[in-house]
């Protein structure tokens, strides 16, 4: 495992993505206005295949279903809350119910989640996505943590049927993974560091910190990069030799992500486990500054990780 | 296969679809009647005078023409025509609405004939877009149609396909407005105003014909025209219709959408259609 920086996770899937197009005619990646370096290429290459719609998630959403319904792979490109929640209903209706009929093979790639557009405000901080789109039944969802993971998600994607939903962020971010294999995203998580008595079970953007802190302190970091479907057994089998688990994510909490995901399944097997939960907590985020700020006010920080591993250890 | 049979038949046929729509609301009073009575003609057309290309046997067959029934819920006009046509059995119909039936109040693609989900308006012109892209791609001849009513012109959704089609020059896609006035609670005129249509859609580079959607010659041949057309722009067929058409108390009802007919009254509409 390296810890070296890369460029985004949006910049390699798409490479990947374009490669997959060359070979496959039946490939389309349809953007809402959103743009990217990798991007130009595609759109250089693949000028019939690789469409802006506009400022228009709803119809994005809608157009990808068209051609899926046709037997195309389709993707689409958007800026997460945008494509999360303003084409919401498009994805309920003729994505999640649509495909348990007939198969429909739409990946939903929302750019920027959490809080990766810092500055931005609530309008572009991404925090019920995780929660929304785990709701909807045959919708896969993907948070990667790094661009190691999301370029090998390109192939799965096109291999898998169902709707999905990827949740990239905004930031480029260091590569974790040195490889990725069918096995690992079959699993969907990864017990990045193994330690003892606290696990932090962590996602996206908190991977990062979770292996950062897990490294100083002897704690375990598991990240669960594909919050469904994941193997339950096989995390269940790993959270097993701790006593504690702290989930982190960049969103909210107690509303259905990544930590109801995990005590659900501590629920599951009347597991003696505790867990306690970070994240953002029923508040919206106005305050501006930098990410690392943003989690300090919102006791997402380092600081306030280790604080949370000690109480957790002293129960 | 495509069916062609003569005008008079063709209005024999219209009037049996009336007769069985208001038999299957006997049956389950749920279903929005008023809604399908207005869009019969133009169901019959599609179906029974040579405009779409299907083959009950194989619904999916790659060759067909397709039709989106965005107005889902307006259309158990088509239940007795799908069986007509032999996607099902006619007995199916007898089970409308009861469990383990396939026919909803509101349809869906678990019925043979059904290309998606319907039921949430707004949705049927984007995704004729994606199928008209794909289909254009792959050299299809097909045509898409999408079925809409005019109420559901207020939703924003229509209006970003609208934009779409237009921009992409997706001429294999003709959306046919069931302009029946009516929305659930109002006339349309009274709660968005929609006119003038035609001028809307053509100032959105859309060709647009309006006819009466009642009279079967003029919905088979704009349908026939629109079908060969292919001269860049999308079309649009705003077929002027009465909702509730055929039945009186229903026709001079502004609440007709959510009324459903007690067996007196029913009795009473299907002697009045002959």
């Amino acid at each position: 495992m390296s810890l070296s920086p890369t460029r985004p996770m949006r910049d390699l899937f798409i490479e990947t993505l374009c490669n997959r197009m060359a070979e496959n005619s039946d490939i389309w990646f349809l953007a809402a206005d959103l743009g990217s370096p990798a991007l130009d290429r595609m759109r250089r290459e693949f000028p019939e295949r690789c469409l802006n719609v506009g400022i228009a998630e709803q119809n994005l959403v809608n157009v990808a279903t068209g051609l899926a319904l046709e037997g195309q792979v389709v993707y689409c490109y958007a800026i997460a809350p945008f494509i999360a929640m303003r084409a919401y209903e498009q994805v309920r209706v003729n994505l999640s119910v649509s495909s348990q009929i007939r198969p429909v093979n739409v990946n939903l790639i929302g750019v920027g989640g959490g809080v990766s557009y810092q500055v931005s405000g609530p309008t572009h901080h991404c925090l019920e996505d995780l929660s929304i789109m785990r709701l909807l039944p045959n919708m896969t969802v993907f948070s990667p943590s790094d661009a190691a993971l999301a370029a090998a998600f390109v192939d799965y994607s096109i291999a898998h049927q169902s709707p999905k939903y990827l949740r990239f962020d905004g930031k480029a971010l260091p590569v974790l993974y040195d490889k990725v294999d069918r096995e690992l995203l079959a699993a969907g998580f990864c017990e990045l560091v193994p330690g003892s008595d606290v696990c932090l079970v962590a996602t996206g953007y908190m991977t990062q910190r979770a292996v950062q802190v897990a490294r100083e302190s002897g704690c375990g970091a598991v990240d669960l990069f594909m919050l469904k479907p994941f193997n339950k057994e096989k995390l269940y089998a790993v959270l097993s030799s701790y006593r504690h688990v702290i989930t982190m994510e960049e969103a909210f909490i107690n509303g259905g992500g990544l930590d109801c995901a995990v005590a659900s399944l501590l629920t599951e097997h009347r597991s003696a486990i505790t867990l306690d939960r970070i994240g953002f907590n029923d508040r919206y985020v106005f305050d501006l500054g930098s990410r690392e700020q943003l989690h300090a006010l919102n006791g997402m920080d380092n600081a306030a990780i280790r604080q949370a591993i000690i109480e957790a250890s002293r129960k | 296969m495509s069916m062609t049979i003569d005008r008079q038949s063709l209005v024999e046929k219209a009037r049996w679809v009336r007769r069985e729509t208001l038999r299957l609301h006997g049956l389950a009073p749920e279903t929005r009647v008023a809604s399908s009575l207005s869009a019969v003609e133009l169901f019959v057309a599609l179906s029974y005078a040579g405009i779409m290309a299907f083959d009950p046997a194989k619904p999916r067959w790659e060759g067909r023409d397709r039709l989106i029934i965005s107005k889902g819920h307006g259309s158990v006009c088509y239940y007795p025509i799908l069986a007509d046509l032999g996607y099902f059995a006619k007995a199916e119909l007898e089970n409308i609405c009861q469990e383990g039936s396939f026919l909803g109040g509101i349809p869906d693609t678990i019925i043979p004939g059904y290309e998606t989900i319907n039921g949430s308006l707004g949705h049927g012109l984007g995704v004729a877009c994606g199928m008209a892209l794909a289909l254009k791609q792959k050299r299809s001849a097909a045509t898409i149609y999408v079925m809409v009513g005019d109420g559901e012109l207020n939703e924003g959704s229509v209006w970003e396909g609208v934009m779409f089609a237009a921009h992409h020059k997706l001429d294999n896609v003709v959306l046919i407005i069931d302009n029946n006035k009516i929305c659930m609670l109002d006339r349309c005129a009274q709660v968005i105003k929609l006119e003038p249509i035609e001028q809307r859609f053509t100032a959105f580079a859309w060709e647009a014909h309006r006819i009466n959607g009642h009279d079967l010659t003029q919905v088979c041949d704009t349908f026939h025209f629109c079908k060969i057309s292919r001269s860049g722009n999308p079309k649009v067929v705003i077929a002027d219709t009465i909702k509730g058409k055929g039945v009186s108390i229903l026709e001079t009802d502004n609440l007709c959408h959510i009324r459903s007919l007690n067996a007196e009254e029913l009795q009473s509409a299907i002697e009045g259609l002959s």
